[in-house]
């Protein structure tokens, strides 16, 4: 038997013993999914218990090396471990910050003291991250971000302020990027740090978005005072960690080939869609197959040694616009029943709010424009302004 | 699984590129046009296709042909779609090619050779008014003797005109029949149309058109089988040819937006075309996806591939018009000229989307 086929016999009969049925449900309420930190609540045992087992297997980060608490996947083997869970409808056992951003970039930027003192906490699902990006006045234009770091001998001194850091409410920690220089251009200066969110003078305001819901908040750092060593990269060029951490970000807000088709978010709603209905899922079915091929072709070509560079903001581009069309239909599918706000009929107007959500999905982490702009210029290579 | 080409295939890509640059380029149709050829495409060129082994892509190797499958036959038409190559590839080694292929028996084993040598071109004629409607077929072969006599008319039988055989699509008692009808048939008038493309088309009145069994391609009734095989093949091929029609448009569009300068600017700086073109960009990598896939499927597993062909030639319905209209727009005035190209592919676009189903139809089928 092929490796791989040994692999994929070990990985159903592991999943088989040690998924707890629990686990196996849909995830229908936001704490269903498990953020792991210092501050999380086990919504179950079994919840508790999915995250022990996974990541001492090292499969809540599968991919990374397995001295950092990964288990050294290869993609195919990371492939026929995510189709084993989709087969059985196992949860994720850990949704985390850590491993999906600030991981990769320790793994390309951090030492080897970074590396071994965050990455296996973070696969354990210890500490819980959040993205000190944005500012008040840089959105779109990140790069003239304007947060003060002071270099005071023994430590930093942070002052300033980020805005949509999503769950800095509930985040242990902060990757951040701050200015350390602004005698220079706008990229230079900017440097990429991590600090504890409970240090003195860092606070935090939920910012409510029209979903009725506040995964983002404002943050505001008045004289925290950062240890050295929590520097990743070298000072003044964080700039290329953070186009790094974008483009990986990009690639994976865009990724919608997981997303289950309309069509059968439709037929799951019960609806029977009437011709003009029909017509609308099936034109855009053919855009989420051609979508999610494509992102597969990109993938195999990467893997081929073709880097990806700016077809991350095709894919980012494409895949949320598509989002956005998605929900759309199935606005129109459910009619006057999607547009429930609170009731247990539409589980607290579930699918209005995730309608409402994707709306955002073509602003944050670059707008649909920004991508545009990224192709014009490395792809199509058109002059600047 | 396809989406990546393997080496031969890019071998493939490489020589077929460099033969339509070089033998077939869009100034060649200029000329099949303005001179009013009476065939509309060059018989030096078919016969250049058959040394290169072209017209016998989707052969049998036992009828003396490639048998390179679908995908070849896709990455070929994507290079005649780059330059408008006007040959009988679409009618001969894609649709009759495979019909003859699926259905076997005397026919294949006379016709196939002389195809793949160049020696003889076949049309197929299934449609008879407006729209792509295999599903709505009037004519009829009523029993008459030993044979059929056919009855009926055809519209957008393409190479109609030039071809020596026709294989024609007729209903008889117990469903669809398939018919192999030499093109100087007693009773059987046929019209070149002249078509906005510059392609070739025609028309065709069968009257009392005397078929004999020995004419029947496969068996009585069972044509719509080996039909459906033919025009899958045909859809996913001309799939490929918009492709590398939108993909040459595209590029000739992004190059004009480098050079052309208005308010003392290259206009390419303008967001508002940067953006247009950025979008456009992202759809023919879509429609790229959709045109390898089914061609992939095409030669993985043809009896279910229909979907896949039908969600390509949809896509490329829809993605390829929309870049022969940015390619328009975006050149400006200059688009509207015909002493440009663009307006050419914009008309053969137009008739590929219409051609073997346009999105509109490839939606219900997928529906069906």
């Amino acid at each position: 038997m092929p490796d791989l086929e040994i692999f994929r016999t070990e990985t159903r009969a592991w999943l088989e013993e040690n998924c707890p049925p629990e686990m196996r449900k849909p995830m229908n309420r936001e704490t269903d999914a498990c953020w792991g930190g210092r501050n999380w609540v086990f919504q179950s045992e079994d919840q508790k218990l999915w995250l022990e087992r996974m990541a001492a297997k090292g499969w809540t980060a599968p991919s990374w090396p397995k001295q950092y608490g990964g288990a050294g996947l290869s993609r195919a083997e990371d492939k026929i471990l995510q189709q084993e869970m989709k087969r059985i409808g196992a949860r994720p056992a850990l949704l985390s910050f850590g491993i999906w951003m600030l991981g990769p970039a320790l793994l390309k930027f951090g030492t080897e003291e970074q590396k071994m003192r965050y990455l296996p906490e973070i696969c354990r699902g210890e500490i819980r991250w959040c993205q000190g990006y944005s500012e008040p006045n840089a959105g779109s234009d990140l790069a003239s971000l304007a947060t003060k770091c002071e270099d005071k001998n023994g430590h930093f001194l942070v002052n300033g302020s980020k805005v949509w850091t999503s769950y800095a409410d509930e985040a242990d920690w902060i990757f951040c990027l701050v200015r350390t220089d602004n005698t220079g251009k706008k990229h230079h200066g900017i440097s990429f740090i991590l600090f504890d969110m409970q240090s003195e003078g860092v606070s935090t305001k939920p910012i409510k978005l029209i979903s009725g819901r506040s995964p983002f908040c404002e943050t505001f750092f008045e004289n925290v005072k950062v240890p050295k060593e929590n520097l990743v990269g070298e000072r003044d060029k964080g700039w290329s960690i953070a186009k790094y951490l974008l483009t990986h970000e990009r690639e994976m807000i865009g990724d919608s080939g997981n997303l289950k088709p309309v069509a059968q978010m439709v037929a799951e709603m019960g609806i029977e869609p009437d011709a003009a209905l029909q017509a609308k899922i099936t034109k855009l079915s053919i855009d989420e197959w051609a979508f999610a091929q494509t992102m597969n072709r990109m993938l195999a070509e990467a893997k081929a040694g073709a880097s990806l560079g700016a077809k991350s903001s095709m894919m980012k581009y494409y895949g949320t616009e598509l989002n956005k069309r998605r929900y759309e239909v199935m606005m129109d599918a459910a009619g006057m029943d999607g547009l429930e706000w609170e009731s247990e009929r539409s589980n607290d107007g579930q699918l209005a709010r995730q309608w409402l959500r994707t709306k955002g999905n073509s602003i944050e982490g670059g707008t649909s424009e920004i991508q545009l702009n990224i192709i014009a210029k490395h792809i199509l290579e058109l002059p600047g302004t | 699984m396809g989406l990546l080409l393997t080496d031969d295939e890019k071998m493939l890509q490489e020589s077929a590129e460099g033969f339509f640059v070089d033998k077939a380029p869009v100034s060649k149709l200029r000329a099949l046009r303005d001179e009013r050829d009476a065939n509309g495409y060059s018989k030096e060129l078919w016969a250049e296709m058959a040394e290169m082994g072209f017209t016998g892509v989707l052969v049998p190797e036992e009828h003396g042909g490639f048998d390179m499958g679908f995908m070849a036959a896709g990455l070929i038409a994507e290079q005649m779609g780059r330059n408008l190559s006007s040959s009988p590839f679409l009618s001969t080694s894609v649709l009759a090619s495979t019909a003859l292929k699926h259905a076997g028996g005397e026919h294949a084993a006379k016709l196939l050779p002389e195809l793949v040598r160049g020696d003889v071109t076949i049309a197929l004629a299934v449609d008879e008014g407006r729209k792509h409607n295999p599903d709505d077929i009037q004519m009829m072969a009523s029993p008459s003797g030993n044979g059929f006599k056919l009855n009926g008319k055809k519209a957008v039988v393409v190479d109609g005109h030039v071809a020596d055989q026709i294989i024609v699509a007729a209903g008889t008692e117990n469903g669809l029949t398939l018919f192999v009808v030499p093109a100087n048939a007693a009773g059987l008038e046929t019209e070149r149309t002249i078509m906005v493309d510059s392609r070739n088309a025609a028309r065709m009145v069968f009257e009392d058109v005397a078929v004999t069994g020995e004419q029947v391609l496969g068996e009585v009734g069972r044509g719509a089988e080996i039909l459906t095989a033919a025009l899958n093949a045909g859809r996913a091929v001309l799939a490929a040819e918009m492709l590398g029609a939108s993909a040459q448009v595209f590029e000739a569009t992004n190059e004009y937006l480098k050079e052309r300068k208005q308010f003392g600017k290259i206009i390419g700086e303008f967001q508002a075309l940067q953006h247009r073109l950025a979008h456009l960009y992202c759809e023919l990598e879509l429609a790229r996806t959709a045109v390898l896939s089914a061609l992939t499927a095409l030669d993985e597993n043809p009896k279910s591939a229909g979907p896949f062909v039908s969600m390509a030639k949809a896509k490329l319905g829809a993605v390829a018009k929309l870049a022969a209209l940015e390619a328009v727009q975006l050149h400006g005035g200059m688009g509207m000229t015909d002493e440009l190209d663009i307006g050419l592919y914009l008309k053969r676009i137009r008739v590929a989307q219409e051609l073997l189903g346009d999105a509109d139809f490839h939606v219900a089928q997928i529906i069906k």
